[in-house]
């Protein structure tokens, strides 16, 4: 490979995971003999220092609705998603988190760290190690009046809870005639680049997306996360909120007021598809960790190929908002839509289908997809060639030229 | 229902055999000769080795990441060796010394935290089923196996490891209820290690682990995981009563796990440094020393012997890992299934192509 989006930073080097990412202090005792050198040590080796140098106790600058001094920060996304969080459970007494080491660690990427010091151990909940009672007891909990808010600690561990999520969580607005409504955010850390063993870098959003009754969203940027993890937990319905994990230590600025003093007319509503980077030429289509790939590749055709290409962030999985792309469609004639997870039946599927609907017209070349293969993710060593990376999309492009 | 077996104390004294509960299980290893204790020390030995190899290459960005068993090595290593050959184990994912017993090459396990495979070994060949990573789903392939040596007349039983945490998914209580409606020849084998990530085990259960059996029909022990004989003792009872038709038997095997809940974690975040140097104390291997050199089958020379093969061992396989190659590009479309169908075979085709042309 030439170039990839390796080469933007975004690689965070093998930090594994089963499943807790804090580079933890070496164990002097667990250290072979002869084993270990300091030099030989690769720096990339050990975790990036995950979110947590800065977190413990410190949480956000949103204290209980206080204006702030400076509401704009540089934060990483993880960091930016722990202030959102801090600011909804401020803003809404109802607000509980629960899931597996959210409490005390403050989760294994530490979104929620510093929550349970700040609100107590009955607003961040520290549950037993099973994911169909997390989801089900939320919905217990919602229907008493709760918006809680779950943790699953991994894409590959959001099965167990399949049924509560489908079969409950989904329908009971609809079977109950809209007299139950269930406020409940599911977040879900997902997606690979981050060199992990097996189940910790899988892309579940179609599933999600092909049930009635689920709204699901993704950011991929640390202010669309401060924002969009409020608007999800104001959501009278229930929200998928899908986390790009190998994003988590990428830094932005961020708006930290929260929410809930927010101008409605501020707000990009959570729904939102939005242009990312403005082109001409053609239009990549993305969502979550593929945004900042999709970027890069941008960058690069505008260098290398004198290409200009629109980016759109889809920010919202469904409901898709796709006038923004079908608008950009018209403009551009060619449309790439790229994603980690396998094209078959996915997002991308969708996206082609109802842009050929919308603009068959326009079209100067068929919808092309860049995806990862339809085989179960691989292992560590060759997630580079299965992830979507700036080669495949530009050669994507290239094929859509061609036509 | 005894509320914990020890054949060994902790510093290393032989409980006597005719003292009240341990009486039952006493027999069950009263074959064993300080040479076979020997054997037990030298694979603890090993296995603690080998687990620091890994650790040593995950910091060395050799692995992406090693889940340590260290301080668990005479649960794994007492049950492990209670098995015979036509028994069949299912881990979950730290039980690298029970890897070890089954004679699965560790290089294959250290493949799968280097990222080069998600399994290697081949099941059948070792009895060991590939490791679990979502936690508990593996008892319910016990149960099944079990269920299916039933049918088909095979004379072994299964075993199924899980943790403390693991014991509250509800797959770990479908697979107490159907090995316990089926009478299944199956062994549950819980290494409580008191934690699951960040959580003690209170905040799974309000009752021990090995209590919750009762409650789906079947028996259960409580054994001291530190202490290898106990574990050899209670094992081979308990899988003879699961081959005798008994149906399944839940032994919980009290430990502690000493070092993080893998590189990746750090336990200063939630659990005191006091209560780890409280189980540092009661060390399986330390155990294990201590008696045999009490009774003078261990010698300096011995000892000194064993960590020269521990480190051989060690050596070799870090040598091996090193050398183990990330695998050919195209083999993720490998074994997708059977029969390779006609997506993954274009995408195969493409993806080739691709390949082909970039610089
Ligand atoms: C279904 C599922 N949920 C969550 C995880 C993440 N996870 C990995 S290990 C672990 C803790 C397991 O604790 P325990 O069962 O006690 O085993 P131990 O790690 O202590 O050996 C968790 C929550 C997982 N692997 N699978
Ligand atoms: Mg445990």
């Amino acid at each position: 490979m030439t170039t990839s989006d390796t080469a933007t930073g975004a690689a965070t080097g093998p930090i594994g995971s089963i499943d807790a990412i804090d580079p933890g202090p070496v164990d002097p005792d667990s250290i072979g003999p002869d084993s270990i050198t300091p030099d030989s040590i690769t720096p990339g080796s050990i975790a990036p220092d995950s979110v947590a140098p800065d977190s413990v106790g410190s949480v956000g600058p949103a204290t209980d609705g206080e204006p702030q001094a400076s509401p704009r920060q540089t934060l990483t996304l993880a960091k930016a998603l722990n202030t959102g969080l801090l600011s909804a459970m401020a803003a809404d007494p109802k607000v509980v988190i629960m899931g597996e080491d959210v409490g005390k660690l403050g989760g294994v990427f530490r979104i929620t760290d510093g929550l349970q010091a700040r609100f107590g151990e009955d607003r961040v909940i520290d549950t037993p190690l099973a994911e169909s009672a997390i989801v089900g007891t939320a919905i217990g909990l919602a229907m008493r009046g709760f918006r809680p808010v779950c943790e699953i600690q991994f894409d590959g561990f959001v099965y167990p809870a399949f049924d509560q999520i489908v079969s409950q969580l989904a329908k009971l607005h609809y079977r109950s005639a809209g007299r139950i409504r269930l406020p409940v955010t599911i977040r879900i850390p997902y997606g690979g680049g981050i060199g992990a063993v097996e189940h910790h870098s899988e892309s579940p959003e179609a599933y999600f997306c092909h049930t009635a009754g689920l709204r699901v969203v993704t950011c991929s940027s640390p202010a669309d996360a401060h924002l969009m993890i409020q608007q999800a937990v104001a959501s009278d319905d229930p929200v998928i909120f899908l986390e790009p994990k190998r994003r988590y230590w990428e830094k932005g600025e961020v708006d930290t007021t929260p929410l809930a003093s927010m101008p409605g007319q501020e707000q990009l509503a959570l729904h939102t598809a939005r242009v990312v980077r403005p082109g001409a030429d053609a239009t990549l289509v993305a969502y979550g960790p593929m945004v900042r790939t999709c970027l890069d590749a941008a960058q690069v055709a505008t260098e290398d190929d004198d290409r200009s290409l629109e980016v759109i962030d889809l920010r919202s999985l469904s409901p898709l908002d796709l006038d923004p792309v079908v608008e950009s469609v018209r403009r551009t004639g060619r449309l790439v839509v790229v994603h980690e997870a396998p094209s078959n039946v996915s997002l991308s599927s969708e996206i082609a289908a109802r842009v050929t609907e919308q603009a068959f017209y326009h079209l100067e070349s068929p919808v092309l997809r860049v995806t990862g293969f339809d085989t179960p993710y691989p292992p560590a060593r060759l997630e580079d060639h299965y992830l979507p990376d700036v080669d495949r999309i530009l050669d994507a492009v290239d094929r859509s030229f061609g036509y | 229902m005894t509320e914990l077996v020890q054949l060994l104390t902790p510093d290393g004294r032989r409980i006597a055999s005719d003292s009240g509960q341990e009486t039952d299980y006493q027999a069950f290893v009263a074959d064993v000769t300080d040479d076979d204790l020997l054997g037990l020390l030298r694979d603890m030995i090993i296995v603690r080795r080998l687990d620091d190899e890994g650790t040593a290459l995950q910091r060395q960005g050799e692995l992406c990441l090693w889940a340590s068993l260290r301080g668990q090595e005479a649960a794994q290593v007492g049950s492990g060796r209670a098995l015979g050959p036509s028994d069949m184990a299912f881990p979950s994912y730290r039980e690298h010394g029970v890897a070890w017993c089954r004679e699965v090459d560790p290089l294959h396990v250290f493949g799968l935290f280097r990222g080069t495979s998600l399994g290697g070994w081949d099941p059948a060949e070792h009895g060991f089923a590939l490791y679990a990573i979502v936690v508990g789903s593996q008892t319910l392939h016990a149960a099944g196996y079990a269920m299916g040596i039933t049918r088909d007349g095979g004379d072994g039983a299964a075993i199924s490891y899980f943790g403390d945490g693991a014991s509250s998914e509800g797959d770990v209580s479908e697979a107490f209820g159907w090995a316990s409606v089926f009478s299944a020849p199956l062994v549950f084998f819980c290494q409580n290690n008191q934690w699951a990530i960040s959580e003690p085990y209170r905040r799974q259960s309000r009752v021990p682990v090995y209590q919750r059996a009762r409650g789906f029909g079947f028996p259960s022990v409580r054994v001291d995981g530190n202490d290898v004989l106990a574990t050899l003792a209670v094992t081979r009872w308990a899988l003879r009563q699961a081959r005798s038709g008994g149906g399944p038997v839940l032994v919980e095997a009290l430990t502690y796990r000493i070092n993080p809940h893998t590189t990746a974690d750090d336990p200063s975040r939630y659990r005191p440094a006091d209560e780890v140097s409280s189980w540092r104390m009661r060390d399986p291997i330390e155990r294990l020393t201590i008696h045999l050199r009490a009774r003078g089958a261990l010698t300096d020379e011995r000892e000194a012997g064993l960590a020269a093969e521990a480190n051989a061992v060690a050596a070799d396989l870090r040598a091996r890992c090193l050398a183990l190659p990330d695998p050919p590009e195209a083999a993720l479309f490998d074994h997708v299934q059977v029969t390779e169908n006609n997506l993954v075979a274009a995408e195969r085709a493409a993806f080739t192509e691709l390949r082909g042309a970039l610089p």
